[in-house]
């Protein structure tokens, strides 16, 4: 047990600290790579619990996915310079707007927690045997019997999330040239391409 | 605490007599890629030092330990050194996972696939990250490309695993193999199999998808700053990961360890020896394609991995699905 208590407090002290990191760190840059951190070492821990799926899924989907794209962001946008913007000129509306949505977040997440409760028969469930199976085969059962409204409804929830993120950024620009490659694949010499005679000094006019 | 540390010894050197041969096996590889390019080239490739040029990578390979390392003045260092040291990690800990027979094997988890492509997908951060410390707008426009190009066609090599793992019922990579002894699942998965090829020759930023490093817009992309043994890790890595593109589809889709047919003369042949001989296989076939094939264009390559290959698979993924349902084949769980 000892070398699980090691690896357990490694993990979790790394958590911690590097969650605490993603809040003050002052380069942003720096607040995304800790959020990473956060990430793996939270799904080592879920590794170490048994949960190997979940522990895969969240390096898979979080740091794999989701923190790419943070990354991506957070290179792309000059967020320094903004941040500057934020605190100096002091007609900034995005400080109180954050706040707002934060501690309308909080207050969820105290209803949510405060109001939680276990399925009765979540430990006695007969689809559970907590020795036989594996923990992946496991969370099929589970998911696929009991749980299958909500694991539908999530899905139908993240692909209208999609479908909303698609139509706010779809913008159909005019005069913008588009390739066809149909077109382009069917192509051939007779239809493109014409000889002429050319008279000395005279030129050719091309179609344009 | 005696036994921890008899423990830990014995896994030091477990881990040593996987990571020693693969070191070793990524240099050769190299020599054969070269090799391979040279020939279709009808040039003859390296082939000074050392019999047939076998040690052109160590040479190689001493030349860019004794070259200095550039760190350039405006580049984040600390983002800069970490980022070839997180690709060739990455590169590595991926093989602890890889079933070399029955038996031989570092750690035989049950999510082995997961793991794979978990460790798969988290080498986009080696590049983002020296594209972005380096702080220049070659590296960091190649950066940007890798990462959507990896992303990207994750997604179709995920949809085609799933496509395996519902013939085999399994996560474990010893079940997916063992599954495949009376047909591999090239025959009846064959169009999966040419789309993961194609979608690893993306995610490895191979030839024609080499478009992060392509040198005639963005000089070498991500590695442009990059000098001495940094960039020599970049590369190795990236050979690495190649080879682990190479294993990841001869386990999937080639039967693994397994011999071609089960018969005396053939099946004597030891079970490691079948596995090296198919990833070299595959290995051959990125090394021909490197060679033969024009570069894509960038929207070109969006195109094929967003509106081609991802519907494709998702398709191929409910008929293989209704298939297994209708005759009655779906895995019955025993494990």
């Amino acid at each position: 047990m000892l070398a699980h208590s090691v690896f357990f407090y490694f993990f979790s002290v790394i958590a911690i600290f590097s969650s605490l990191m993603v809040i003050t760190s002052r380069s942003t840059i720096n607040s995304v790579f800790f959020l990473i951190l956060d990430f793996i070492s939270v799904g080592c821990l879920f590794i170490m619990v048994g949960a190997e799926f979940l522990g895969m899924i969240i390096l898979i989907v979080y740091v794999g996915a989701v923190a790419v794209l943070f990354l991506f962001v957070v290179m792309m946008l000059n967020v320094a310079e903004q941040k500057q913007s934020w605190f100096i000129g002091k007609k900034s509306t995005h400080i109180p707007i954050g706040l707002i949505v934060s501690v309308l977040i909080l207050l969820e997440l105290l209803v949510v927690v405060g109001g939680w409760k276990y399925k009765d028969d979540l430990m006695s469930s007969s689809t559970l045997n907590l020795s036989n199976i594996s923990n992946t085969h496991q969370l099929g059962l589970v998911m696929y019997t009991d749980y299958i409204l909500y694991f539908q409804l999530a899905g139908v929830i993240l692909l209208l999330s999609m479908i909303g993120a698609i139509l706010l950024t779809f913008r159909q620009r005019k005069g913008v040239k588009k390739q066809s490659y149909l077109n382009q694949i069917s192509r051939d010499p007779l239809s493109s391409i014409e000889l002429r005679d050319i008279e000395s000094n005279k030129g050719v006019k091309i179609d344009d | 605490m005696m036994d921890y540390l008899q423990i830990l010894g014995n896994e030091v050197y477990k881990i040593l007599f996987l990571l020693v041969p693969i070191l070793v096996s990524v240099a050769m590889i190299v020599w054969l890629d070269r090799r391979v390019w040279g020939l279709v080239q009808k040039r003859k490739g390296p082939n000074v030092v050392g019999p047939f040029g076998l040690l052109q990578t160590l040479a190689d390979a001493l030349k860019y330990i004794f070259k200095e390392i550039i760190i350039p003045a405006s580049a984040n260092k600390v983002v800069f050194i970490l980022a070839p040291i997180v690709t060739m990690t990455l590169a590595l800990v991926a093989w602890a996972v890889i079933p070399m027979s029955e038996e031989l094997v570092l750690s035989d988890i049950n999510v082995g696939v997961l793991y794979l492509f978990a460790v798969s997908s988290l080498g986009v951060y080696g590049i983002i990250m020296g594209g972005w410390a380096s702080n220049s707008k070659y590296p960091f426009l190649g950066a940007i490309r890798s990462a959507a190009q990896m992303v990207s066609y994750e997604v179709s090599i995920g949809i085609i695993i799933i496509n395996v793992l519902l013939c085999v019922g399994s996560l474990n990579l010893k079940d997916i193999v063992l599954a495949q002894q009376e047909l591999w699942y090239v025959i009846p998965l064959f169009p999966m199999f040419v789309i993961f090829f194609i979608s690893a020759l993306a995610e490895t930023n191979r030839p024609p998808f080499d478009l992060p490093e392509a040198e005639a817009e963005l000089v070498a992309g991500y590695q442009t700053e990059y000098s001495g043994m940094m960039y020599a890790m970049f590369w190795l890595g990236e050979y690495a990961n190649i080879l682990l593109m190479c294993a990841m589809g001869s386990i999937l889709f080639l039967g693994g360890w397994l011999p071609i047919i089960d018969i005396y003369p053939i099946n004597i042949i030891p079970a490691p020896v079948w596995m090296i001989l198919k990833i070299l296989f595959l290995f051959f076939l990125f090394a021909l394609i490197k060679a033969i094939v024009p570069r894509y264009r960038y929207d070109q390559l969006m195109r094929l991995g967003w509106k081609i290959f991802l519907p494709f698979s998702l398709v191929y993924l409910v008929l293989t699905a209704s298939f297994l349902f209708y005759f009655d084949k779906l895995p019955k769980g025993n494990f």
